[in-house]
């Protein structure tokens, strides 16, 4: 009975979700009072984990750990689930796809994250994992009638279905060298069955990999981000992504932190290619989700650089950053959110041409995100991506930072480039003018965070250097 | 007669497995081939686990088992309501067409 108080959010988490599941089939036109409650059920959730105290606890055997590591990852999932339901709300009435469903997908693939963030043991681990990446596949194909979604549908199935198969034949690799599941035995007896938990260990960081959508792993990101509904899109490009770099970091700092150096040259690997990639293949693109599909590919390269140095900076910082990362895409989705004309949403880079004559504040906060994403001081971007570089010199591993440093100021030249066809090409037609005060608050608050960084930007580190997880 | 050991199964495991991946490569007709292919992956952890289980005289690993053998049926129905959804609008199904985005 002890270890249920400690698991009161997942457990209020999954009760709501077979509620709100019961009160959509029972009420007819239901789409609008669940969207309601699921931004409720969030809510309550974020204070039910800020009314638990903060102390480390292990229950079910081990196999389930409450730290501070997974409550800050849990309530950055749950702000930004909370975020991205604000502002694709008016975008799902509009393609017509407002079934009730919709939010209570997203709850579960909330409750998969949540366990798979708070696992201590390889099973614990994979239920998660799965939870998350099946209701992530109906996700992408949940505009049925759409045959770019469906085909994003089968591209997310397939792929994803075949890392996870990867992965788990990594675990089945560790549990039968280290002959157990956990993640704190295993560390311990690492060392003795050498070769036995290296090849589990590659296969598993292929799976991981696949999940935050890092090079060579990254085939499905461009393809599953345009087909998808663009609310579906932001939610992929930040939710999951926390999730994936939070058990990413869980991995390499437990279970193989004994072998650190075996881990550190396939991670810098990954790393350097992931950030080399998003910024050379986002320059050709037209479609700006594709883009913001390649940009992700590269945050994600610098996010693991911080993995990479394998200290305890390493961690903190790639922490710091997808943080960073999250505000920025979120404000930028909602921007996204905004190109609508003729009733139709539009994804075209070139229809923002001249869009700051029409419309200056939105063209104003867009320009502010896209800045901060190219990581132009004294926006919030730069700082993520200086305590990350910090970080890597501080292990010593300069080619890494140099890479990135180089990487930066390439992909610099794409968000640049939108933002001169914002304000100096010709203007069009404007897009059709709304006000839903959701949308544009939450460009609003992801623009004042980003502008506002530099005044303390200790914030953030004090909040992140109190996490351990060891 | 040969003693038939971990190392058997292990082998018989690394096949299946390979079998699927490459299954999943070289497939250019059928979305359903690849389904197969997905469970042909599961099915080898399955062998190595309960393999490895028995090895290590440790019932964890059939657990595993247990629960993969669920989150594979779980993961097969919705695969198949994908492809289904995806025919609807498509009508095919060969892999080669799946390709409306590109670049």
């Amino acid at each position: 009975m002890i270890a249920i108080k400690f698991i009161i959010p997942e457990l209020f988490l999954s009760i709501s979700i077979f509620s709100l599941i019961i009160i959509g089939v029972f009420l007819k036109k239901s789409f609008e009072i669940i969207y309601r409650l699921t931004i409720l059920v969030i809510i309550s959730i974020i204070f039910i984990i800020f009314s638990a105290n903060f102390e480390t606890e292990k229950i079910f055997n081990d196999s389930f750990v409450i730290d501070k590591f997974s409550i800050y990852s849990k309530l950055l999932i749950l702000v930004s689930t909370f975020f991205v339901l604000l502002i694709s709300k008016k975008y799902i009435i509009d393609i017509k796809n407002n079934k009730f469903e919709y939010p209570i997908i997203i709850l579960l693939s909330i409750l998969g994250m949540f366990i798979m963030v708070g696992s201590n043991d390889l099973i614990m681990f994979y239920m998660g994992l799965e939870l998350q990446s099946l209701a992530l596949y109906v996700l992408a194909a949940i505009d049925r009638d759409n045959i770019k979604s469906s085909e994003a549908g089968v591209k997310y199935f397939i792929l994803s279905a075949l890392s996870s198969g990867l992965l788990l034949y990594g675990c089945s690799l560790i549990y039968g060298f280290t002959g157990s599941t956990n993640f704190e035995i295993i560390a311990g007896i690492s060392n003795e069955f050498k070769i036995g938990v290296l090849f589990g260990m590659v296969f598993i960081l292929v799976g991981l990999a696949f999940k935050v959508s890092a090079v060579p792993f990254h085939m499905w990101t461009p393809d599953v981000y345009q087909g998808s509904p663009t609310s579906v899109t932001s939610f992929f490009s930040v939710v999951p992504k926390i999730a994936g770099i939070a058990i990413f970091i869980k991995f390499m700092y437990l279970p193989f932190k004994e072998v650190l150096s075996e881990w550190q040259y396939i991670l810098v690997f990954m790393s350097i290619a992931s950030m080399i990639l998003g910024s050379v293949a986002a320059i050709g693109q037209t479609n700006i989700k594709r883009l913001m599909a390649y940009s992700s590919i590269g945050h994600i390269g610098y996010a693991i650089a911080g993995i990479a140095s394998g200290s305890e900076n390493g961690f903190k910082s790639t922490l710091v950053y997808i943080s960073i990362y999250v505000v920025m895409n979120i404000g930028a989705f909602a921007c996204i959110l905004l190109m609508k004309r003729g009733g139709k949403y539009i994804e075209d880079i070139d229809e923002l041409s001249g869009v700051s004559k029409n419309h200056p504040l939105m063209s104003l906060g867009l320009m502010i995100i896209l800045f901060s994403l190219a990581g132009i001081p004294p926006l919030a971007g730069f700082f993520a991506k200086f305590y990350v570089f910090m970080a890597v010199i501080e292990s010593e591993m300069y080619t890494l930072a140099i890479v990135g440093l180089v990487t930066t100021v390439i992909s610099a030249f794409y968000y640049i480039k939108i933002i001169k066809v914002m304000y100096f090409d010709e203007p069009r037609k404007p897009f059709e003018k709304f006000v839903d005060y959701k949308i544009h608050g939450s460009i609003f608050i992801s623009c004042f965070i980003l502008v506002t960084f530099f005044l303390y930007p200790s914030f953030l580190n004090e909040i992140v250097s109190k996490i351990n997880i060891f | 007669m040969i003693e038939i050991g971990l190392g058997h199964y292990l082998t018989l495991g690394a096949v299946i497995f390979s079998l699927g991946t490459l299954g999943i490569f070289l497939n250019r007709k059928n979305v359903i081939v690849i389904l197969m292919s997905v469970e042909l992956i599961l099915l080898a952890v399955n062998i190595n686990l309960v393999s490895f289980s028995i090895y290590l005289q440790d019932i964890t690993g059939q657990i595993f088992t247990m629960l993969i053998l669920t989150v594979a049926a779980a993961e097969a129905a919705i695969g198949l309501a994908i492809i289904v959804s995806y025919y609807r609008n498509k009508g095919s199904i060969r892999v080669e067409e799946i390709d409306e985005m590109k670049g």
